[in-house]
């Protein structure tokens, strides 16, 4: 169903619309068959004009068995269509979906366009001449559905038929092309259907595109950073649900230089790139929640070593394993604050698949600069959905200027915790006469890097890695308010929600409400703007999937009165949430 | 003498040492001072990493590059510096307790992989960095601050281990044997691939004595059996005594009369399998004598021989990352 759902996103994408994707699949690889649990769904959105979200609720839904569709009904619109597989629907199926009564024939349906097709025994009357096991022609249900989709939409098959050429071989091939086709002609002669629909082109900036889904877009990013330094990408990791990905990316670019390491834990994985980084190469790891609360040693480290580093952390559902595959930002904390000792480091937000990309790159800059390890929070809705990114010309993008002292000849000691005006200090590399240092945990004397207990010194240090970490606000992309710089509220969000955020505060303010909308980038240290920006409002509502964290941070920090918006159900917002809660901030109706 | 000048006569860095004084740390290090400077290796070609425990503070000591660790985590630190610089010569110095407790995956993988590191593991089976508890190494019975009652652990053999994880080169020494152990250094810095050695290391605060059969000069010799390639398993003040592989177990033969060096097991290090070596990291003292040198010697491709790892230049990169950004399915949008 992953399959198909990315497929049928592509399609669009190629034809020119805008889309957004929400895959949502279970934890475990082999879910029990037609139980609730085992629904692996997918979801997209795509349209002739700017698409921000997946969407709240659909239009069509396609539900492969009874279990499908119960878990799913409540998001399809009223009068929506939903397409289902009639042979699904026997009395095995319904058992498993603890339906008491079939619900094709009970008129729980009635107020939706119902379109009943036999997807199972028609697939595999349309894959008999291929020859294949019945097995794989059960597996060609997913094609024939699509199908379905190709011609209720208008959509050429040509990009699935490339996929399947390029994918599979064979039998395997001829079956699935001959459900897929199979799936449009039911579409075409069926008499069900009420109506096909015709979605016109976007109109995006001109330019070359693709999709990319976010855990490409880091996998890119990383690449591209690594490109614009100048260095050789070193990305290691442990496997973990949602950031393997990344690794699965990274390792595909050793022609361009890029080293993976799948270490034996995320321990190894983070102090493998730490080891890299001090060698001179672009040490970087990413991992999950889990992963990360065991990297949290590291990382103090690398706070101590004064190295660049980055840290990716995919956040899930937690605490502990928690819901692996779901949304939720319930790692703020984690990345701000989650260290032993005082070991401040930048922590950068990604807004969206795309962002993915920018997000990195500006992360490598401030940790080459300020020679620290910089986090870089994504989440499991944004790694995995898709969405068309204007690829970039590599070469106009500003180069990543770092200096590594040279070569030195005289007596003089080195010293290799010299500071310079934005507190940093010098990356020098092994390999260079004269430069020879020793760094590690324990306190050092802020220049000459000895070991140093002394008192003064410490919180001399400690002083200096918080100013040091303080300094990226110097470095940071700019952040602008949506709408006025004044007005009623202020809707503040980070990371995933940018979109969902985005669309509510439009639709809002098309009816006439006084607000505005403002989303982070940068969670540590904060952009310098944002206390006055927050001040141009009356109130200031932080949305976010958790229970409270930025707002926290915010109130601790500019001491605003702000309100919150929350949610932690493994799902993303929808954008009904964000503007109720608008209207309620400005105590109206919505 | 210029400041170079005295950096590589011994590599020192200028550095206070602070280990307990008596402690078989300075004898390891007096002997890597020794050598380093012979290897025809610059100084800012070498990196030494470490964990933490007491032995873990040595590079600090050395004027070479150098990262005192975290806990445990120096054959990762090293495998990833290893990696991205294949120029370097690393070394990773850890101790029982950092290899074996806290950070026992990390050597057994690093092992395995064959990543080009050089291994030293300070074995003095106790924690003295800590002040005193029971290590992984230490024997059943020792009496320590957290077992007063003494341990009741089976103690791991760390030799058996890195034979387990095929390290492609294993050998023992003592502190203060200096010259096998000068020897043993050298030798592991000329190898190719994971070397891993152990010293025995006297703790004298807190495991005073746990090596003294292979130290004291005058029992040592009937204590341990220093192997050499080729060379039959002779050992004792006299030269009197002998391993010998008897059916699938080794045992201690008088040489004389009924036996001769022809009935002795002949060390192979280049052996196909482990098997032999592993017999022989079993001997232990008292029941036998226990071995020191080099147990394993081979030639298998490194991590970084395997990796498909390539050096790229900024053009070809740059090439190369275009394809890839426009790699996929892409659609075009004009104005
Ligand atoms: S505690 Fe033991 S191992 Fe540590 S420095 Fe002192 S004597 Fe050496």
């Amino acid at each position: 169903m992953q399959l198909a759902g990315s497929q049928v996103a592509l399609t669009s994408a190629l034809l020119g619309n805008d889309i957004a994707t929400f895959p949502d699949y279970p934890a475990e690889i082999r879910a029990p068959k037609g139980t609730p649990a085992g629904v692996s769904g997918f979801q997209v959105h795509f349209s002739s004009e700017t698409v921000m979200t997946p969407g709240d609720s659909v239009d069509v839904l396609v539900a492969m068995n009874p279990a499908a569709l119960k878990s799913n009904l409540s998001y399809l619109k009223p009068h929506g269509t939903v397409i289902l597989d009639g042979d699904a629907f026997d009395a095995k199926g319904l058992r498993l979906a603890k339906y008491e009564q079939n619900p094709i024939e009970d008129g729980s349906l009635s107020s939706f366009q119902l379109v009943e097709a036999p997807i199972t025994s028609q697939t595999r009357a349309a894959v008999a001449e291929a020859g294949v096991s019945h097995k794989v022609a059960t597996r060609c249900r997913n094609f024939f559905a699509m199908g379905i989709i190709y011609w209720l939409y208008g959509r050429s098959l040509d990009a699935t038929i490339r996929f399947i050429d390029s994918k599979f071989k064979g039998d395997i091939a001829d079956a699935d092309k001959l459900a897929l086709n199979a799936g449009w002609n039911f579409g075409e002669t069926t008499e069900a259907f009420e109506r096909s629909y015709y979605v016109p082109a976007a109109t995006p900036l001109p330019g070359k595109y693709r999709n990319v889904t976010g855990n490409e877009a880091l996998a890119f990013g990383l690449a591209t950073a690594a490109h614009l330094s100048g260095k050789d990408l070193f990305y290691s990791a442990y496997p973990i649900t949602p950031a393997s990905d990344i690794l699965h990316r990274v390792s595909r670019f050793t022609e361009c230089g890029a080293r993976t390491f799948q270490a034996e834990d995320e321990i190894a994985a983070i102090c493998s790139a730490i080891g890299a980084s001090f060698g001179g190469a672009m040490g970087t790891t990413g991992s999950s929640g889990p992963g990360i609360a065991l990297k949290t040693e590291a990382m103090g480290y690398a706070v101590m070593l004064e190295l660049p580093l980055l840290v990716i952390n995919v956040q899930r559902g937690g605490p502990s394993t928690g819901l692996p595959t779901k949304v939720e930002q319930t790692d703020l904390f984690q990345a701000v604050l989650g260290r032993n000792g005082e070991a401040p480091m930048p922590v950068l937000a990604a807004s969206g698949p795309s962002d993915c990309f920018a997000t990195v790159i500006e992360a490598w800059r401030i940790a080459c600069k300020l020679m620290t390890p910089v986090m870089i929070l994504s989440d499991a809705f944004t790694a995995n959905g898709a969405e068309p990114w204007l690829i970039p010309d590599i070469d106009g993008l500003e180069p990543i200027e770092i200096e590594h002292p040279g070569v030195k000849t005289d007596d003089t000691p080195f010293l290799p915790y010299q500071r310079d005006d934005l507190l940093s200090r010098p990356w020098a590399l092994p390999g260079t006469a004269g430069l020879t240092h020793r760094i590690g945990g324990i306190e050092k004397e802020n220049g000459t890097g000895a070991i140093s207990y002394d008192p003064e010194n410490h919180e001399t240090m400690v002083q200096i890695r918080s100013d040091k970490v303080a300094n990226a606000q110097q470095l940071f992309s700019p952040v602008e308010i949506y709408g006025d710089s004044t007005g009623d509220l202020l809707v503040v969000s980070w990371g995933g929600t940018l979109g969902t955020c985005r669309e509510a505060v439009k639709q809002s303010r098309e009816t006439g409400q006084k607000v505005s909308h403002l989303h982070l980038r940068h969670l540590n240290p904060f952009p310098a703007e944002l206390g006055a920006m927050l001040n141009g409002f009356d109130r200031v509502l932080v949305a976010e999937l958790n229970t409270g964290q930025l707002r926290q941070l915010l109130r601790a920090e500019y001491l605003v009165n702000a309100t919150g918006l929350n949610k932690v159900r493994g799902q993303p917002f929808w954008i009904e949430d964000v503007k109720t809660a608008i209207s309620a901030n400005l105590g109206q109706e919505n | 003498m210029s400041a170079v000048e005295k950096i590589k006569a011994d590599f020192a860095s200028d550095q206070e040492v602070r280990w307990c004084p008596g402690c078989g740390d300075f004898a390891i290090f007096a002997q890597m001072k020794k050598i380093l400077p012979t290897l025809g290796v610059n100084p800012e070609d070498v990196a030494f990493v470490s964990g933490i425990g007491c032995s873990s503070r040595f590079p600090y000591y050395l004027e070479t590059f150098g990262m005192h660790g975290i806990h445990g985590r120096a054959p990762a630190i090293a495998t990833g510096l290893k990696r991205t610089r294949p120029d370097l010569q690393v070394w990773v110095v850890t101790g029982d307790g950092d290899a074996l407790s806290i950070g026992c995956t990390h050597l057994l993988h690093a092992l395995r992989r064959n990543v080009d590191i050089k291994i030293l593991l300070f074995n003095n089976r106790i924690y003295g960095l800590t002040k005193g508890q029971f290590s992984p190494t230490s024997p059943p019975g020792l009496v320590t601050s957290s077992t007063p009652m003494g341990t009741v652990h089976q103690p791991l053999h760390p030799l058996k281990i890195a034979l387990a994880s095929n390290a492609t080169f294993v050998a023992r020494s003592v502190d203060t044997n200096a010259k096998h152990l000068g020897e043993i250094l050298r030798r592991t810095a000329a190898h190719r691939g994971s070397a891993f050695v152990e010293i025995y290391q006297n703790c004298h605060i807190f495991n005073d004595g746990a090596f003294d059969f292979a130290k004291n000069s005058t029992i040592r010799d009937d204590h341990t059996v220093e192997i050499a390639q080729g060379q039959p398993l002779v050992f004792g003040k006299q030269r009197d005594k002998g391993i010998r592989l008897n059916g699938t177990e080794l045992e201690v033969i008088s040489l004389g009369e009924d036996y001769g060096e022809d009935d002795l097991l002949v060390h192979d290090e280049k052996a196909d399998t482990s098997a032999v070596a592993q017999m022989l990291a079993e001997m232990q003292h008292p029941q036998m004598p226990e071995v020191i040198g080099v147990l394993r010697d081979i030639q298998l491709p490194t991590h970084n021989d395997l990796m498909p790892d390539e050096t790229v230049s900024a053009d070809v990169r740059a090439q190369k990352l275009k394809a890839i950004l426009n790699s996929g399915e892409t659609w075009a949008v004009k104005n």
